[in-house]
């Protein structure tokens, strides 16, 4: 069984960021394996160690700067990545989940993976649906936020638990080929071993343009225009308690004691 | 004509919260593009959450009598079915787990560009949706000039529809592919069950990632002892594995309202707010000064919880 996990690179904005306008200066953002992502990874490595899977293929939407951390997939275990970008894209502000299915479906036509696994959403946009709707594009079935998998590759069924609101759990048998959105949770990321960054080193990372996948320039259009980004508006009515940690300390043990709740 | 079709949200019997939200948000948007609000009830008893969804603003409800409990290929069939029947401009879902199960699908394949997780929207002749990003620490905008077009909605954004309605109600036939339904829910599981109940605690304190490793975990437990609380936590610290299910505070854990909820090292994402908003006492101590936890919090203080959680420990054991 071949597995695609999607992968994207994200923007993480430090706490004292300042916005320029409508745009974020690059001295405030790190660039980061999405969470999501990182567990999706994880999952497909462990399919191929319980011998599931046959091969392992990380795919992202991302610039050249991003391969960084799609080496990360690698070092943990995916046997190599596909990474697709083009001037047409980095053109588009904000990619639309139609925009990232078309891109993406070029790719497991390429590919035709048995199994694909994507994070539930990603962490600096979170539009939470690209999964679902690759899915429909490619005729897979699917689940979203799964966090816990069984597969039966002969009979072909994932019998997965999504996790619902409210601590349940939806248990349901899918039929493969799927695309299953994982949540984080469903498993513990391991960290990449120094030996697995060396092998990382020599796999391939795949550099595939519009016209490669033939695609157009028109798939990357977005029918969604980002207008305006913002801080939003603080509604805090907190009282602060201010001054060195035994003076807020001491505040608060005041508050909780005057409440009758501690210290009695 | 520009009519919005919302669909409604149920599980295990109960129409939930957000069904009455859409409502709410669907006839908002209904009255600026001057349409009307038809909503969907699919599967278990829809002629009971049929009166139930009664309310002011609804024009119309359509029941679609298929299955028990939700299947996102029976609902991607009826919504697809409902939308060629109704041709509305607006197709709103709620951005829930199930939710995201079907209005990807069905934005694609009937090809409406999707704007999810929408904390409020304008319209103006094209549609603003009002969205957040970065784990909310930004918010921004979003203008979608193609219609039709899908809107999942975030919950607890709108107010729930209460008053009665005299919407118009009747069934709706979908000729279901069955063969097009290939997965199947075979049950339910409640998580989360165990030797500690948080939803009974008076004092929670309540640690989130900002705690770093799992070994500074014995200083909120310390803390805990000598405030004689209850330990929660928020999300990242269960997907660690560093404390058990049942200590989860959030959207996917627990509804806690104690009357002390102190949140340590928690940024306030809105999966975890949704699950303490309603502590009579928050008191927040991170060192983001923007954290939104602080929007919410009635105390605060914005410093290194490793300087403070001692100290605060000291003043009740010194």
């Amino acid at each position: 069984m071949k597995v695609l996990v999607t992968v994207k690179e994200v923007a993480e904005l430090e706490d004292d960021f300042e916005l320029s306008g409508d745009d974020i200066p690059e001295e405030f953002v790190e660039y980061d394996l999405n969470e999501w992502d990182d567990y999706a990874v994880e999952e497909a490595v462990q399919l191929q160690e319980d011998g599931v899977a046959d091969e392992v293929v990380a795919v992202t939407i991302g610039p050249e700067r991003s391969e960084e951390t799609i080496r990360m997939a690698l070092a943990k275990g995916a046997d190599r990545a596909v990474r697709v970008w083009d001037d047409a894209i980095e053109g588009q502000e904000l990619l639309d989940v139609g925009a990232k299915t078309r891109i993406l479906q070029a790719v497991v036509e390429e590919e035709d993976p048995d199994l694909i696994l994507s994070g539930v959403q990603a962490d600096d946009d979170s539009f939470g649906a690209t999964g679902v709707s690759l899915a429909d594009a490619i005729g897979f079935e699917w689940a979203a936020v799964v966090n816990d998998l069984e597969l039966d590759a002969d009979a072909g069924v994932a019998s997965v638990h999504r996790e619902l609101e409210g601590g349940v759990e939806e248990l349901t048998d899918v039929e493969i080929p799927a695309v299953l959105t994982i949540q984080t949770g469903i498993n513990e990321p391991r960290y990449a071993s120094l030996r697995g960054i060396r092998q990382a080193q020599r796999k391939e990372i795949a550099h595939k343009s519009l016209g490669d996948l033939g695609l157009e320039d028109v798939a990357t259009e977005s029918a969604l225009e980002l207008t305006a980004m913002y801080e939003p508006e603080t509604e805090s009515d907190a009282t602060y308690f201010e001054g060195s940690a035994d003076d807020t300390a001491s505040e608060l043990a005041g508050l909780l004691r005057d409440a009758g709740v501690a210290g009695q | 004509m520009s009519d919005v079709l919302a669909v409604a949200e149920h599980r295990r019997g109960d129409l939930r919260d957000v069904s009455y939200e859409l409502i709410t948000a669907g006839r908002q948007l209904a009255d600026a593009a001057g349409g009307d609000l038809h909503l969907a009830v699919i599967g278990g008893d829809v002629e009971a959450f049929a009166d139930d969804l009664n309310r002011e603003g609804v024009d119309a409800i359509h029941t679609v009598a298929e299955g028990e409990e939700f299947n996102h290929d029976v609902y991607a069939q009826a919504v697809e079915a409902l939308f060629d029947d109704l041709a509305p401009t607006f197709l709103l879902a709620p951005n829930s787990v199930n939710g995201l199960d079907y209005a990807p699908a069905i934005a694609n394949r009937l090809d409406l560009p999707l704007v999810s997780d929408v904390v409020d929207l304008a319209y103006d002749g094209h549609l603003t949706a009002t969205r957040e990003m970065y784990g909310g620490k930004l918010e921004t905008t979003v203008d979608i000039d193609d219609e039709p077009l899908a809107v999942t909605i975030r919950g607890a954004e709108w107010p729930p529809a209460e008053a009665d309605g005299d919407a118009e109600i009747a069934p709706f036939e979908v000729d279901l592919d069955e063969s097009a339904v290939r997965s199947t829910v075979t049950g339910f599981e409640e998580v989360g069950g165990g030797d500690v109940d948080i939803t009974e605690a008076d004092v929670l304190v309540s640690i989130g990632r900002g705690i770093e490793e799992e070994e500074n975990l014995d200083l909120i437990r310390d803390l805990a002892d000598a405030l004689d609380a209850t330990l929660s936590s928020s999300r990242p610290i269960v997907d660690n594995g560093w404390l058990p299910k049942n200590r989860q505070v959030g959207q996917s854990g627990k509804v806690v309202t104690p009357e002390f909820y102190i949140a340590i090292g928690i940024s306030g994402a809105v999966q975890h707010v949704a699950g303490m908003k309603g502590a009579e006492n928050i008191v927040a101590i991170n060192t983001d000064p923007n954290a939104p936890i602080y929007d919410i919090a009635d105390y605060g203080i914005v410093d290194d919880l490793f300087d403070v959680v001692p100290a605060l420990i000291e003043e009740f054991d010194g």
